[in-house]
């Protein structure tokens, strides 16, 4: 495998996916320092370890964690404000990472039907994942 | 592009050094969050939906320590190796340093994920 040269600036599908990693990489940034700095400042300083931390940082639902051990992990985040950011995650991450998937899928695969088709799939893969979470976020 | 390329296990005699590294684990890294995030809400709305077995058998897995700490090297090692392509793209000039910069970035990797997998190992051996 090589690596893939930058494509060439136009409005091309390529072109617009490369600009789209760069800006959800920065987003996602951003979204992790707002959510890491208010995990901190909303208890998990005292009451809580690294994994939840974490997980909190990438995605702040009170409700999909098995055991956090948490008490009252509702308050302050099950707001509008936490979801919103919620859905802005799901939606960069998984854009994202869907998009790396093709990416990589397609340096293996030439300009075949191989391509379209896994281009089919990974395209129903995004839109499926994207409204289960949208789901899970709406109903916690 | 030359897309005739299957080269399989070759590429790995290919002396790229450490940019080459980089580039491999943020592919890996890379997909190893795709399976990761993908599962997880799946297992997720399974679990919160239908009370799923399987989807609360995926969360505890998910969980446990061990994939926590290869989660987050993912994660820390996605994000600081990202960062360094974006700047390197915003900035083409500094290219002239990446192999300097990427040297750099594990300076940054090596303290914040050995300290973060410290304190996992630790918490999970006394059981907290």
């Amino acid at each position: 495998m090589t690596t893939r040269s930058a494509p060439r600036i136009g409005f091309s599908f390529e072109y617009l996916m490369w600009v789209f990693t760069r800006i959800s990489a920065v987003a996602l940034f951003i979204l992790a320092i707002i959510g890491i700095v208010s995990a901190f400042y909303l208890g998990a300083r005292t009451q809580t370890d690294v994994g939840t931390v974490l997980r909190w940082t990438f995605f702040p639902n009170p409700n999909h964690v098995v055991n956090s051990d948490i008490p009252d992990v509702t308050v302050g985040w099950a707001n509008a404000f936490w979801q919103v950011m919620q859905m802005l995650i799901l939606f960069f991450g998984v854009t994202h990472g869907m998009n790396g998937l093709r990416v990589v899928v397609e340096d293996r695969l030439g300009a075949t039907w191989a391509r379209i088709f896994w281009r089919g799939l990974i395209f129903l893969l995004w839109l499926f994942i994207l409204i289960v979470g949208v789901y899970v976020i709406l109903a916690s | 592009m030359a897309l005739n390329r299957n080269v399989g296990l070759k590429g790995l005699r290919y002396r790229g050094g450490g940019p080459m590294l980089a580039w491999m684990l943020h592919r890996l890294s890379g997909l190893v969050m795709v399976v990761f995030v993908g599962g997880h809400i799946l297992a997720s709305f399974l679990m919160q939906q239908f009370g799923s077995d399987l989807g609360t058998t995926l969360n505890i897995i998910y969980e446990s320590v061990y994939v926590q700490i290869i989660v987050f090297f993912a994660v820390l090692f996605h994000a600081i190796n990202g960062g360094r392509i974006v700047l390197l793209d915003t900035w083409p000039r500094l290219l002239e340093y990446q192999r300097e910069i990427t040297w750099l970035q594990w300076l940054i990797f090596i303290p914040l994920y050995g300290l973060t997998a410290f304190l996992m190992v630790r918490s999970a051996l006394s059981g907290g």
